[in-house]
């Protein structure tokens, strides 16, 4: 029996009869799959068929019946979530606080730098001046 | 009817720490719900629900509002349980194959009591959770939280054929779990007796 829903459906098709309507139902039950016209005439006029259908249908009401179920979680599970979050919010912190002061402190070096490079940079413009005043 | 957390989420978006805990409370049980559906574990679900509130927590600026805070929290959850199971799996060698046999979880044989229990929630849900994880948990996000076939694959990390195909597998071992006696097997007649 093919796994892909057309194809499933040209299977089934092929060959009208119980066993091939059975393998269809647990697609059409909630309309994700469409029904071939031959093959609902058969469920509408197949008791097997119907009688399945409506056990798929019955499934389904208490499938979707289960998501007003909420279990009653441990103790300790929201306990443990917070402690969690609250862990994972404080090494972010650290990591920020960290990664501020890396910036913070390459900045301060690249001031320096920068501060050096431009009293280097007077000093040899002056040497220069110098230089050419001298060479003057 | 789920509470309207949207007051909380803005506040949550804004950097309010206390108001993203409130969140969690208002919302915890019900994952945890999803989560052990999925894992079929207490302890499982309590590590899927650290893993996915965390993963929230960070991503919340990323959350556009757009959807429930619940539908969102419900797709991280799932996100979670699959990667959880995964790894479970793979440490354990022991994947279940879609085909291994699960346990009958009919009640005994007694007739007036299996008709009494027909079709009670709790004999339904023992089914589900019987089943192989794999089919276990298209038809829980589908079946019983309603996510379409696009988000499930997203979730799940399948293509959304391939979550076609196992939620069919799913319906179709649950129904034949519960509704054991089907009319074929009573009937002597062949199959082809009702071909139109």
């Amino acid at each position: 029996m093919p796994s892909d829903p057309a194809e499933r459906h040209r299977w089934a098709l092929r060959r009208v009869t119980c066993e091939a309507v059975a393998e269809l139902l647990p697609g059409v039950v909630d309309g994700g799959e469409q029904a071939d016209r031959r093959i609902q005439r058969h469920i509408e006029t197949c008791l097997r068929c119907q009688a399945e259908l409506a056990q798929y249908r019955k499934l389904l009401r208490v499938l979707h019946h289960l998501r007003t179920d909420v279990l009653e979680p441990a103790p300790g599970v929201l306990a443990g979530i917070l402690a969690n979050l609250e862990q994972a919010g404080e090494q972010g912190a650290m990591r920020s606080l960290l990664s501020g002061r890396r910036a913070a402190y390459l900045g301060g070096v690249a001031v320096a730098t920068a501060a050096a490079g431009a009293a280097g940079a007077i000093v040899l413009v002056s040497r220069g001046r110098r230089r050419i005043k001298l060479a003057g | 009817m789920p509470p309207d957390l949207t007051g909380l989420v803005i506040a949550a978006r804004a950097g309010d720490r206390s108001a993203f805990d409130e969140l969690v409370e208002a919302t915890y049980a019900d994952m945890y719900t999803l989560a052990y559906r999925l894992t079929g574990d207490e302890e499982d679900a309590r590590d899927v629900l650290q893993d996915a509130y965390l993963r929230a927590y960070r991503g919340l600026p990323r959350f556009r509002g757009d959807a429930q805070f619940t539908t969102w929290m419900y797709r991280i959850t799932a996100n979670c349980s699959a990667t959880h199971v995964g790894k479970r799996a793979r440490a354990q060698h022991d994947q279940l194959d879609e085909d291994t046999a699960i346990a009958d979880v009919r009640p005994a044989h007694d007739p007036e009591l299996r008709a009494a229990a027909a079709f009670d929630r709790e004999w339904v849900a023992r089914a589900v959770e019987q089943l192989p994880p794999r089919l276990r948990a298209v038809i829980v996000l589908r079946d019983i939280y309603d996510l379409p076939h696009e988000a499930i694959a997203a979730e799940l990390g399948i293509s959304e054929a391939a979550a076609k195909v196992r939620l069919h597998r799913a319906r179709r071992r649950l129904r034949e779990r519960l509704f054991p006696l089907r009319a074929d097997q009573t009937d002597n007649d062949d199959s082809d007796a009702h071909a139109v």
